[in-house]
């Protein structure tokens, strides 16, 4: 059995193992728990700032902690994060520039129980469409964790997308992660799939059943939504003709935009984006979204073959 | 040796309402209502409280300011600029394509802003921010912020006052600048924030009332709230939109409105017989 831990869990854990840097100021909004930062809490009490359910204000007095010099990661649910307190992101911290890193927990449909207001699925377009942040969603614990040392050491804002659920670990401590660079997972030419955070996971175990059918696939993960890694992109579609994305985020604005962005400017070829399709979520299971909003390996084997029979 | 004092920073509040006219004159565009109304207070602090170095307007230890109410940049900008943090004539480029005094103030453009603000609500917050940090330091340094009384109805505000009393930030000083109007008119008529001292009490501010126009009282308020050892300190300022330019005061519809020329003239003069009185000519 997969070893399955949340990428929360890893963020959590990451700000406990950096938090020696006295530089690093951790804020919440009464979800600590959710979140995991009650893990840095407990470590370095008189630097964690429970700011209370008032996510706007928690935003804008993080801008003002990173103003001093201090590296602030504030976090909440990503629905909060990135709707609720948007407008403080953009002119408190982004239009700044200043050292705060969002910790986004509870992103996706895969929030389960608690229903569609919970249920983010629009976190990405609205975060990369920020001038000077850089978004990021990891596909498991081991890169949550770069992810967020890498948060910790890029200057600016900086958002990072994270599940509740746990999510198969798919790397080792072995593996490399770069800031903005897509890794390429499979190889692969006759189609290529484009995934990003838990849906990383989902994708190989697409990889697997097409190729038993004869479909070799390449799969590249990308975890850097924004930067993203434009020359992989292109790559891949110059070598295998047809791309699929796939995330656990509305097909419009996300990692199926901002790869279609890069493709229709530079080397279109016929695409198909996996995702939520312009609806909201509900509650139930996280397996039973997933299957009910068409995100399993199965959905992600049946649109590469359409894809590939339009081709 | 305190009049003289007193009479120094009259003149500055008035050579700073000059600036405002004419920034925003030169503009075409701007707030002159609610910069004028702020001057005073923004004179005492820059003039005689605030711990800054022009030279270094990074400092780590100097005082901070948060003008909360950004879009009276005009009264900010006249004050760094007579401290030296940029040229005075970088004034009449407000709001020009070709300069970096923006309409609303951004510390990463201006020397000596302390915060980018424009958007209402999210300053005070920051400067909660500020005043963490620097209780986390162990720095000795104030953080001051100002609010108009029509920006108080954002419910950011409220928040920030919460944690700012949560975390007994004895360093940090509001001002309100109650001038009591707002774009769409009186700020009681368009959505009333009052009684509003008895709601800053409520929520765990120590609350000082004075003439925001009178230099000495202002000067005694910010004395006062050093002293207070568990709280942020709230100054409700009593001030007059437009002050010191008589057509201009009390009227909402210079809220955002530049002056024409013969206005701006007009203002101008009512500010130069103003100083020269000051200066005993």
């Amino acid at each position: 059995m997969q070893k399955k831990i949340p990428t929360r869990e890893a963020y959590g854990n990451t700000l406990a193992e950096i938090g020696c840097d006295e530089r690093i100021v951790v804020m919440d909004a009464d979800l600590s728990k959710s979140t995991k930062t009650v893990i840095f809490k407990e470590k370095y009490p008189e630097r964690f700032f429970n700011m209370g359910i008032a996510e706007a204000n928690m935003m804008s007095a993080a801008a003002g902690i990173a103003s001093c010099g201090k590296i602030v990661f504030a976090s909440t649910f990503a629905m909060f994060a990135s709707g609720r307190a948007f407008e403080q992101v953009r002119n408190s911290i982004c239009y700044p520039q200043l050292d705060v890193k969002i910790g986004a927990s509870h992103s996706g449909i895969t929030v389960g129980e608690d229903g569609a207001s919970h249920q983010t699925i629009e976190d990405i377009a609205i975060m990369r469409v920020l001038p000077n942040m850089t978004v990021v969603s990891p596909a498991d614990a081991v890169e949550a964790r770069f992810a967020t040392i890498a948060a910790y050491k890029t200057p600016g804002p900086f958002y990072l997308r994270l599940t509740r659920l746990a999510v198969p670990v798919i790397f080792d401590e072995t593996y490399k992660f770069e800031l903005g660079k897509g890794v390429t997972l499979k190889e692969g030419n006759d189609v290529t799939i484009i995934a990003t955070g838990f849906m990383v996971s989902k994708s190989l175990e697409a990889v697997d059943i097409l190729k038993q059918e004869g479909i070799n696939v390449r799969l590249i993960n990308i975890h850097t939504i924004k930067p993203i890694d434009k020359d992989i992109i292109i790559k891949a579609a110059k070598e295998t003709g047809a791309i699929v994305t796939c995330e656990e985020h509305s097909v419009m604005g996300g990692l199926g935009s901002a790869v279609a962005e890069v493709l229709v400017e530079n080397y279109p070829v016929p695409m198909k984006r996996v995702g939520i399709m312009d609806k909201f979520g509900k509650s139930g299971k996280p397996d039973e979204l997933l299957e009910m909003y068409g995100l399993t390996p199965k959905d992600i084997v049946e649109n590469v073959k359409e894809l590939l029979k339009k081709r | 040796m305190y009049e003289m004092r007193l009479s120094e920073l009259r003149r500055y509040s008035t050579i700073i309402r000059k600036h405002i006219i004419e920034e925003v004159y030169h503009a075409a565009s701007g707030h002159p209502g609610g910069s004028l109304s702020c001057a005073d207070i923004i004179t005492v602090l820059y003039f005689d409280e605030m711990r800054v170095d022009a030279k270094n307007p990074g400092w780590e230890d100097r005082d901070r300011f948060v003008l909360s109410k950004g879009h009276c940049s005009p009264a900010l900008y006249g004050a760094l600029a007579e401290k030296g943090f940029f040229p005075k004539e970088e004034l009449l480029r407000f709001r020009h394509i070709d300069s970096y005094l923006e309409g609303h103030p951004s510390m990463k453009m201006v020397p000596g802003v302390d915060m980018s603000t424009g958007s209402l609500g999210q300053g005070i917050s920051a400067a909660v921010g500020m005043a963490i940090a620097g209780k986390l330091d162990k720095k000795d340094y104030y953080v001051y912020v100002l609010l108009g009384d029509g920006e108080i109805q954002e419910g950011q505000v409220w928040e920030a006052l919460m944690s700012a009393a949560h975390y007994k930030l004895n360093n940090l000083i509001a001002f309100l600048d109650h001038n009591r109007l707002q774009i769409d008119g009186n700020i009681t008529e368009v959505l009333s924030p009052e009684p509003v001292e008895e709601k800053f009490r409520a929520f765990g501010w120590e609350v000082i009332n004075i003439d925001g126009h009178d230099h000495e009282q202002i000067i005694n308020a910010i004395r006062k709230a050093k002293t207070v050892v568990d709280k942020p300190v709230m100054i409700v300022a009593d001030t007059i939109k437009g002050k010191g330019v008589s057509f201009m005061e009390n009227n909402a519809d210079w809220h955002g409105s530049p002056p024409n020329k013969e206005q701006r003239d007009k203002a101008i003069a009512e500010l130069d017989k103003l100083l020269a009185e000051m200066e005993g000519r």
